[in-house]
């Protein structure tokens, strides 16, 4: 079986010998097909044993019932409406506390990266609040917000909102100095050599918090609704188990599973278009 | 379109604390430095490493003022970086997401007075000046180190300035690879026509690249002396220059030079 050894020390052209000629080497130990097979493997492997583990008593099938069960359930939900309703609900809900996170976090950052004084005296705080788990001040927010969208929103910005918070600070404040001499050499304004060096240099820094912040987003939130709400994936969780409609408790569980898988590989194709240029 | 560069008296004082006994004190970096860069010249500078060489550049480029003394181009006092010096620097510094062609559109932007379609034009034509016409569409990721270091220089003659300023250029290139760039560097020169101030430790590069080798000791960093190199590159192409007599007893003169301790702390510098 290849090792991470025999893959790692494998001889062949060096990247500029492939980027001269315009060829990408051909491993010997993997292909693009094998390695994707074997993925499928992985999934058909976790669906077997979800499937028989119950059937076979190992768990009681009433707690966990087996796969093919969980997977009607989900399509008897998905028939009515009702998964798209509360998938919609959450999914509204991640989506605009996820913007409002982007769009105040990211100038917050430049902000404290670019003047020295700003980041000396947000520093401290920034460091309290970030250390502050979000899901410890959900009663804060719902006394102060209400059970209503807003304290859920609310949450979900606050989660968001710091990792995106430092890796801004982190892409801004470790550009290389070399480029920035390299402006200023030309003679480039402070603004152009932000617009043209600076902000470009730290979009990739900035996306690894974006992710970050997008799995947050829907982690956060099925928490919230799981206490309190009238709508959204986390109170079908909860309205399902307390109804003992335990195959649809689980196919709105998978629902969520989806919808983080979806949400990361939405970030991850975007991410990889903007930093392209990466070796 | 070249000009003419004057140090005079031009000295260099950091602040800096000490790390044995954490006082605040002053470090000399340059102190003295007296030299005269003609039009169209092409200088040397060579200097053991901390001897201050970059921090002449600095001054030149106008990234830093002097603390004393004063450092001129045409008569008039440097104040600050312009479009009429350029830099090329050890680190390739090119933008990595932009590819060769447009890091070259970057500076052309950058200084300005162009528009779009006259900066594609420009930035394809000193490409092409580099050798790299093929390559335009490559970032520098795909690129060797020399091909970077050519990007770089094409960017900085892009917009035509009358003072190149080179930082160890070649300092990270292989042994050939640096051999092909210096020759390449010289006939760019002949055919522009640009003051060129070069700064490197390497003996051979200085002598084969400089009309003048100005040669530098160090604590505090001044000018020990300069010579005059009169080496015939124009047959470089066919013959070695490196492997003559002339070229080893230059070779000898300057590492003797960089060897022995200056007698006097505080050299006084010949300008030749």
């Amino acid at each position: 079986m290849p090792s991470l050894l025999a893959e790692r020390t494998e001889s062949g052209l060096n990247p500029r010998q492939q980027s001269a000629a315009r060829v990408t080497l051909v491993s010997s130990h993997f292909t693009r097909l094998g390695r994707a097979g074997r993925g499928l493997l992985g999934i058909a492997i976790l669906a077997l044993v979800w499937e028989y583990v119950p059937r076979l008593g190992l768990v009681n099938n009433y707690f966990l019932p087996p796969l093919h069960e969980v997977l009607h359930a989900w399509w008897g939900q998905l028939r009515d409406g009702e998964l798209l309703r509360n998938l919609r609900a959450s999914a509204v809900r991640s989506g605009i506390g996820f913007g409002i996170a982007i769009v105040t976090a990211i100038p917050i950052g430049v902000a404290i990266a670019w003047y020295r004084p700003v980041r000396d005296i947000l520093t401290p705080p920034l460091e309290v609040f970030r250390n502050t788990a979000a899901l410890a001040l959900l009663p804060v927010f719902t006394l102060i917000l209400g059970i209503g969208e807003t304290s859920k929103i609310a949450i979900v910005v606050y989660a968001c909102f710091f990792p995106i918070l430092l890796s801004t600070i982190t892409g801004v404040a470790t550009v290389d100095p070399q480029l920035l001499r390299s402006a200023k050499v030309l003679g480039l304004s402070p603004q152009a050599t932000f617009r043209k060096v600076v902000f470009p240099a730290a979009v990739p820094t900035i996306f690894t918090g974006i992710r970050i912040s997008g799995a947050a987003a829907i982690l956060v939130l099925i928490a919230a609704e799981l206490v309190g709400a009238t709508a959204g994936l986390g109170f079908l969780i909860n309205y399902n188990e307390q109804n003992f409609l335990i195959p649809q408790m689980y196919a709105a569980i998978l629902t969520t599973t989806l919808l983080g898988l979806a949400v990361n590989y939405a970030l991850v194709i975007l991410e990889r278009r903007f930093s392209r240029w990466r070796a | 379109m070249s000009a003419q560069i004057e140090l005079k008296d031009a000295g260099q004082v950091f602040a800096v604390r000490n790390d044995d006994d954490k006082r605040k004190q002053d470090f000399v970096a340059l102190a003295n430095v007296n030299l005269t860069i003609a039009a169209g010249e092409f200088l040397t500078l060579v200097g053991p490493s901390g001897c201050g060489k970059s921090t002449i550049l600095d001054l030149i480029g106008g990234l830093t003022k002097p603390s004393s003394g004063t450092v001129s181009i045409d008569g008039e006092p440097i104040t600050g970086p312009g479009p009429d010096r350029s830099v090329v620097f050890q680190q390739y510094t090119l933008l990595p997401w932009r590819t060769a062609q447009e890091n070259i559109e970057f500076a052309l932007e950058a200084v300005g007075g162009w528009s779009k379609s006259e900066r594609k034009e420009r930035a394809r034509r000193y490409l092409d000046l580099v050798g790299l016409t093929e390559f335009a569409n490559r970032y520098p990721h795909e690129l060797s180190g020399g091909m970077k270091q050519r990007v770089a220089i094409a960017r900085s003659l892009s917009y035509e300035p009358s003072v190149l300023l080179m930082d160890e250029p070649f300092g990270a290139l292989d042994a050939q690879t640096r051999e092909r760039l210096q020759e390449e560097l010289v006939d760019i020169w002949k055919r522009t026509g640009t003051t060129i101030v070069f700064i490197t430790h390497d003996i051979e590069e200085a002598i084969f690249l400089g009309q003048r080798v100005a040669v530098m000791s160090s604590r505090p960093g001044t000018i020990r002396t300069v010579i005059n190199i009169g080496l015939d590159r124009s047959a470089s192409a066919e013959e070695d220059v490196r492997g003559t007599q002339a070229f080893a007893a230059y070779r000898h003169q300057v590492w003797s030079l960089l060897r022995e301790r200056p007698v006097n702390r505080v050299g006084v510098a010949s300008v030749a």
